[in-house]
């Protein structure tokens, strides 16, 4: 089946079969091996992209359900040789250990660090009219969806807070 | 994944149309749970038609001074909408404490109401499951399995609902708007929208074949306070073990059942002057649990008394 969409700003044509899942065709037919494949159920993180702007889990949603969306992967972050905050945040806070979860928890905190400035509450949020104020306790919360089972949490912490939490 | 083949229709009646045309066929939403689902070959759908952009995207004011939650707003967005979270936060609670920030961009009101329970019996295929196969047995019964009912369970299946937002759209009296064939419409209560398990735990709402949720429309928001809070086995990103939801005088309640389960001899025993304590109480007088979930006896009865308690219910009798 015929699919398009933009890829990290660039387009993208596929003729897939329907059961192929956007991590699966990001990794297998377009060759970018970013985005990871760790539980390949939702409950890991790893494979986490942007679709027009905004965090999903790459391995629960069709690659044909994309038809011209923008999607966005860790490939994508940087602007030629300069890394994106989140990534330089990341490298300058030894957010890793193996690494295989990176590619997920970067874009993961990209997204999340949008829906923050959207003004998204969270179960961490107190008052839910109030403004978001990204604490420790906001950014753990909103982060959840991402597993480390090196358990780099402190540093993927402190990453995220040097990229757009509370100092 | 077993071969299926897949089509995005514009508008609702042509995939209303489709899904009632096509056998095996089924509507696709976010597709969190259906294609988790399909890849474990418990789900097999031959075809797919995708409803996720059809304009069931808004959220509106009703005349009556509720609001129309269209069925593909995702997760994310209703509760991240201002009107949501001023006049119905318990709405907004139990949509936050369920999945991840990724699941609840793609997941939607509809898909949520639908989707199916967690029970580690139906997710394994090589045991029997009356969901999976009517007929087959249940072997979450006697299993080594705690997540299960202690209210309206059957010899069929003892399986719990896991979704959070269903519990509290059922303590805020939601209706469900549904569409199906030449134009017919229903409003469902969403007290009455899923079953108990019975003989035919694998009918799981009453929904018709090939009807569709169009959208979930919330009454005016119950006067007195409202809160869900959510028991589960780590501090996020987990299914609840319990729960509970209070929006004024009414309570729900969240991983104890097939459907939500209203508590309805919690309500009564409130509107007649009893204690939190002693409204749980009245309600865990029908629980029936099964030695592997007694835990959820006291967990209820605790954590319902702290939700009563937190949001005043009973306050003016």
């Amino acid at each position: 089946m015929k699919t398009s969409f933009t890829l990290n700003g660039q387009a993208a044509s596929l003729d897939l079969d329907p059961r192929t899942t956007l991590l699966d065709a990001l990794r297998e037919n377009l060759g970018l091996k970013g985005s990871k494949k760790g539980c390949d159920h939702g409950q890991c993180g790893a494979c986490t992209v942007l679709v027009n702007g905004r965090r999903i889990n790459a391995c629960l949603s069709l690659a044909v359900t994309h038809e011209g969306d923008e999607i966005t992967t860790i490939e994508g972050l940087a602007q030629g040789e300069a890394l994106h905050p989140v990534q330089a945040a990341f490298l300058e806070h030894d957010a890793f250990q193996c690494g295989y979860c990176t590619p997920g928890q970067i874009c993961s905190t990209v997204g999340m660090l949008q829906e923050a400035a959207d003004g998204w509450a969270s179960l961490a949020t107190q008052d839910l009219a109030a403004d978001t104020v990204l604490t420790d306790e906001e950014i753990r919360e909103r982060m959840s969806g991402n597993l480390c089972r090196c358990s780099a949490y402190p540093q993927i912490l402190a990453a995220i807070r040097s990229a757009g939490g509370v100092a | 994944m077993k071969p299926f083949t897949y089509e995005r229709p514009g508008d609702v009646s042509t995939a209303l149309a489709l899904v009632a045309e096509i056998p095996g066929a089924r509507f696709l939403a976010g597709g969190t749970n259906l294609v988790d689902l399909m890849k474990l070959q418990i789900e097999q759908p031959s075809h797919l038609v995708d409803i996720s952009r059809l304009p069931l995207r808004a959220i509106e004011d009703t005349p009556e001074g509720g609001l129309r939650l269209g069925a593909m707003t995702t997760n994310s967005q209703v509760a991240a909408d201002p009107r949501v979270r001023a006049r119905y936060p318990a709405l907004a609670q139990a949509i936050l404490s369920g999945a991840s920030g990724q699941l609840r961009n793609k997941a939607t009101t509809a898909g949520n109401l639908l989707q199916r329970t967690r029970c580690a019996y139906f997710y394994d295929t090589t045991k029997p499951c009356n969901k999976r196969e009517p007929g087959a047995g249940c072997a979450a019964i006697g299993g080594i399995y705690a997540n299960t009912a202690i209210f309206g369970a059957s010899e069929a299946c003892i399986a719990t609902h896991p979704s959070d937002m269903a519990v509290a759209l059922t303590a805020l009296d939601a209706k469900v708007e549904t569409e199906s064939g030449a134009g017919e419409a229903r409003v469902l209560a969403m007290d009455g929208f899923h079953r108990l398990p019975g003989d035919t735990p694998h009918i799981e709402t009453e929904l018709r074949p090939a009807e569709m949720i169009t959208a979930v429309v919330l009454p005016p928001p119950p006067p007195g306070g409202q809160i869900y809070r959510k028991a589960r086995e780590r501090a996020s990103y987990a299914f609840a073990i319990g729960s509970v939801a209070v929006a004024g005088g009414k309570v729900a309640l969240g991983a104890v059942a097939h459907k939500p389960w209203r508590a309805e001899a919690a309500e009564l025993a409130l509107a007649q002057g009893a204690s939190p304590a002693e409204a749980m109480a009245a309600e865990l007088k029908a629980a029936r649990p099964d030695g592997h979930n007694d835990f959820k006896l006291k967990l209820m009865a605790r954590l319902g008394a702290a939700c009563l308690t937190t949001a005043g219910a009973g306050d003016d009798q």
